[in-house]
């Protein structure tokens, strides 16, 4: 399939998420659309498929325009679409979600299940999808998902492919995994448009490249052409600094000691499973792990969030088990919680207020129980400069202001009062390279001034920047800590729990400094328990 | 927090995932339950039975080949069962599994029913079949309202407003049934009644984004005040040519209906009944065979996903709650041209709301909520019965038997159910 976009303009009010968008793409290529979170990419890719009209452009197709009201009209016409959050019915069977729309039936609408089945057995051979028809989708991993969702495509005999983000949620394994599958599909005379804002997958697999930037697509060209750091600079407008720069390590006491802590989801599930773990002063451990092996309930767990059903937690000696989140935070443990919006902010509050959640009762923001809101103000003021928060006044709601910035109210917030241990969980998921930068540089300083780090991160190129040492999770176990020079393979194994760690990989390399790879950080002592 | 107990083996993470959730806790909770019945059932009716009385159980009822009766000494069966009672109840306390723990259980209840029916017909004669055939009208309207949340439900509306379509549907199929003398008509009208109140929950809930449970309240409220004025207005000033429909009275199936005690109970009813059997199949087979069921239930789980396949999902939900609306209404003409013969106001007395947990309480499918439905028509038709043995206990309190039973069995029993998941939130493209 040729797919042209021409001209395209969406405006949400008065933000132009799509302004002017020019993108084609030809039969068997791999297109991909590289931005950063509001570049305008997911708009454009919903204009496409349907779910989104355009204030102005066309669409064409094979050269001739078409107008898609709903998806139904963009799957009609050969357009099939992997969204970012699975569009899958958790209690439905591979089968169902895979035909669902598209449903073979015999006389009376009843459901032709074994003409289904047939047809999808017949699809994952051709292409390498392997699928179990009749399991349930919640059961399966998400690799597995995935593969259900490229099928309901393929099953519409889609032409052209969207993929958003499909990565996100993958092991590097998976992600490989992926690759090929996209190669035999391209082979195929498919076409796929894979959207991203990873620099190295680009590169792994796409023949033409279109970089988009607040809305308008600011560059084209090939992986031939471009390497890492001009595609990074494409996509923010100016030259970034991919490492993160730090230096060696150097851990005192520990601050941090789990000892054979067990926690419980909210369905009551083991999600944390006899885990014990020392983070040090001076030092970061970054745990790493696919989402959903535990680490938010470990790190809930260790800010007073969730109930602690055996083990304990100590901090600097002293015992925080099940301490309240008030008492945990007074004992100098600070939260960066994973889903800012819902658990770090008030949203509706304002940014001074926001600033001051923690300690809003205290001298000098409150005195004999009255707010002192002319503090508040000022205080305010002062880490909108300390911090580089770009809000147009302190008294704007938190709501109004971007991604990034929001973040960094949080970090302002809980880097202001004397703390021990820093708890961050997916500090830079949604940030902008600009925003990402500057919160690992806070999170360095913070360590280097003698606190104890612990990063909870699901992006391995973070794990690998930040931590001293790396704790990779899987289902709810701690299945190896290992230094961040352990190589991306490795990890990726421990992470998908086919590898335990080696105890060669174990041994504490020379601090020298050499940066083992690009974007790592120098190897520096990891830290056992 | 109900949980399951987790061995320690990696392999038990995740557990299967249709497994009911019940606590070790509650196992014994429900073991000591039943320990305390055994008391009761052994002290009360047993040793507070006179030593020789006698309780009857009649088996039999027309059209049916005779049975004889069941003739039981109180004190004696009372305190054989009090011990069998008592065996599971211990046996619950000493179970270090959760499985089949409810089977236990409601055995246990079963053996205490017996015992209660048998004290309370001491000295006396209790139509045990026609008790049960009575279970099975009183269930009906249940089934219908169930259904009626099936189809709301399943496509994400929750339908509250059964109560008001059971009211719509029980006025107008009375009025019409009542004024054109053909009972055909009624059944009509009490479909087309509860669709109009289906058409504006839909409407409101789904054109407006309005919150549904409060869009459902107000509907049975609107509808409980406007059938009281009108059988005020209308119905007592006409009592003889509006209000005074026939009703339709039991069809027996030939050569079935003479199976002994199966007979009177399952083969000897009205066509309320035979249509809520009917529809019951058909909903659970369209519902989990077919390409609307499909379309339905994912609607109802994930609305986003099935629009990015091309599925129109309000178009599917006001489909569905008209339908469901019709289920209802029809449920409701049941209480007036399918037993009592007039309309008379809140008649319903709540049934509606019943159902809605008999709906629940079937975890949403259509069988289960047949289930719950007999339980409650159970629960409704013994304490008739049980006014008419005058055992004791104040009328009100017997009345209140089936409500009882309704809040005790979706508080406590219903472990961890689970309901579609986008019921009740309303959808919005972007």
């Amino acid at each position: 399939m040729n797919l042209e976009l021409v001209g395209i303009t969406k405006a949400f009010g008065q933000l132009v998420a799509n302004d002017r968008v020019d993108l084609s793409v030809g039969a068997g290529e791999v297109h991909c659309l590289l931005g950063e979170n509001g570049a305008g990419k997911t708009t454009l890719m919903n204009v496409l498929f349907g779910m989104v009209r355009a204030d102005s452009g066309e669409i064409r197709v094979d050269g001739q325009p078409v107008r898609f009201a709903d998806p139904g009209d963009a799957l009609r016409k050969g357009i099939g679409m992997v969204h970012q959050h699975f569009m899958l019915v958790p209690v439905f069977s591979v089968a169902e979600n895979i035909v669902l729309g598209f449903e073979p039936v015999r006389r009376f609408g009843f459901l032709d299940r074994r003409r289904a089945h047939k047809e999808i057995r017949h699809l994952s051979e051709q292409f390498g999808l392997d699928v179990d028809p009749d399991a349930l989708v919640e059961d399966l991993p998400v690799g597995a998902q995935q593969r259900v969702e490229i099928l309901k495509a393929l099953v519409r005999d889609a032409r052209m492919l969207i993929l958003d983000e499909p990565t996100a949620v993958l092991t590097p394994q998976e992600t490989e995994a992926l690759f090929k599958i996209i190669r035999s599909l391209a082979s195929s005379g498919r076409s796929v448009l894979f959207i991203t804002h990873k620099l190295k997958e680009v590169l792994a697999i796409a023949d033409r490249i279109t970089v988009m930037r607040q809305g308008r697509v600011v560059g084209r060209t090939t992986p031939a052409e471009s390497g890492e750091a001009d595609l990074a600079a494409m996509m923010v407008g100016r030259d970034v600094e991919l490492v993160v720069a730090k230096t060696p390590a150097e851990a005192g006491d520990p601050v941090l000691e789990l000892h054979d802590l067990c926690v419980r989801d909210e369905r009551g599930l083991t999600a944390v499973d006899h885990v014990s773990l020392t983070v040090r002063a001076g030092e970061i451990v970054a745990l790493a792990g696919v989402q959903g092996n535990g680490q938010t309930e470990l790190a809930e767990a260790v800010t007073g969030l969730r109930h602690v059903e055996s083990g304990s937690v100590r901090l600097s000696g002293k015992d925080i088990t099940n301490a309240t989140p008030r008492h945990a935070l007074r004992a100098g443990v600070a939260n960066v919680p994973e889903d800012r919006q819902a658990d770090g902010l008030v949203l509706s509050m304002s940014v001074a207020d926001n600033l001051v959640l923690d300690v809003y009762d205290q001298p000098p923001y409150a005195k004999l129980g009255a707010r002192d809101l002319a503090r508040v103000r000022a205080g305010g003021e002062a880490k909108l400069k300390e911090f580089d928060i770009r809000a147009s006044s302190v008294e704007d709601p938190v709501s109004s202001l971007s991604g990034g910035n929001q973040q960094k109210v949080v970090v302002a917030r809980e880097l202001s009062r004397p703390i021990k241990l820093l708890v961050a969980s997916q500090p830079t998921r949604g940030l902008d390279v600009g925003s990402i930068e500057y919160v690992h540089r806070r999170m360095v300083a913070e360590r280097d001034r003698g606190a104890a780090v612990l990063v909870v991160s699901s992006e391995l190129d973070e794990v690998l920047a930040l931590g001293d040492s790396v704790a990779v999770m899987y289902r709810g176990r701690i299945v190896g800590v290992v230094p961040p020079t352990t190589s991306r393979e490795q990890i990726g194994l421990m992470m998908a729990g086919a590898a335990e760690a080696q105890p060669a990989a174990v041994a504490v390399p020379s601090g020298s400094g050499v940066p083992s790879r690009s974007g790592a950080p120098s190897g520096s002592g990891s830290e056992e328990q | 927090m109900s949980v399951v107990e987790l061995a320690p083996a990696p392999s038990s993470f995740v557990p299967a995932p249709d497994e009911r959730l019940v606590s070790l806790s509650r196992v014994r909770g429900m073991g000591a339950f039943l320990l305390a019945l055994a008391v009761v059932m052994a002290f009360a009716f047993g040793l507070g039975s006179p030593p020789h009385a006698k309780a009857t159980f009649l088996l039999s009822a027309p059209p049916a080949v005779g049975v004889s009766a069941l003739v039981m000494p109180v004190r004696w069966v009372s305190v054989s069962l009090a011990v069998v009672c008592a065996g599971l109840g211990v046996a619950l306390l000493v179970r270090t599994r959760q499985r089949g723990s409810y089977l236990v259980f409601g055995l246990g209840v079963v053996v205490f029913i017996w015992a209660l029916l048998a004290w309370a017909a001491r000295g006396n004669s209790l139509n045990f079949v026609a008790m049960l055939a009575e279970t099975l009208v009183s269930a009906t309207p249940l089934v219908y309202g169930a259904l009626s949340g099936v189809m709301c439900e399943r496509s994400g509306v929750v339908n509250i407003a059964i109560e008001g379509q059971f009211l719509a549907g029980a006025f107008l199929g009375a009025m019409l049934g009542s004024a054109t003398g053909v009972l055909w008509v009624g059944v009509v009208a009490g479909g087309v009644a509860g669709a109009l109140f289906g058409a504006l929950l839909a409407f409101l809930a789904l054109r407006y984004g309005a919150d549904q449970i409060i869009v459902g309240v107000v509907i049975v409220a609107f509808c409980t005040g406007l059938t009281n004025f009108l059988t005020q207005q209308v119905l007592t000033p006409y009592q003889a040519s509006l209000n005074s429909p026939s009703t339709f009275s039991p069809v027996g199936i030939p050569l079935l209906d003479k199976i002994p005690i199966l007979g009177p109970v399952l083969f000897f009813q009205n066509v309320f009944v035979y249509g809520a059997a009917v529809l019951l199949v058909v909903v659970h087979v369209a519902l989990f065979q077919t390409r609307w069921g499909l379309r339905t239930r994912a609607v109802g789980e994930h609305p986003r996903a099935a629009e990015t396949v091309g599925i129109h999902v309000l178009s599917v939900r006001y489909r569905n709650v008209i339908l469901g609306g019709v289920i209802a209404g029809i449920g409701g003409a049941s209480f007036t041209i399918g037993s009592i013969g007039e309309f008379s106001a809140n008649m319903t007395a709540g049934l509606g709301y019943v159902a809605l947990a008999a709906m629940i309480f079937g975890r949403w499918r259509p069988f289960g909520a047949l289930g719950a439905a007999l339980l409650f028509g159970f629960s409704i038709s013994m304490q008739s019965f049980l006014a008419v043995l005058n055992v004791g206990i104040p009328s009100p309190f017997l009345s209140m038997a089936p409500y009882v039973i309704t809040i005790a069995v979706v508080s406590g029993l219903v472990g961890r159910v689970r309901a579609p998941g986008a019921d009740g939130v309303p959808y919005s493209r972007e």
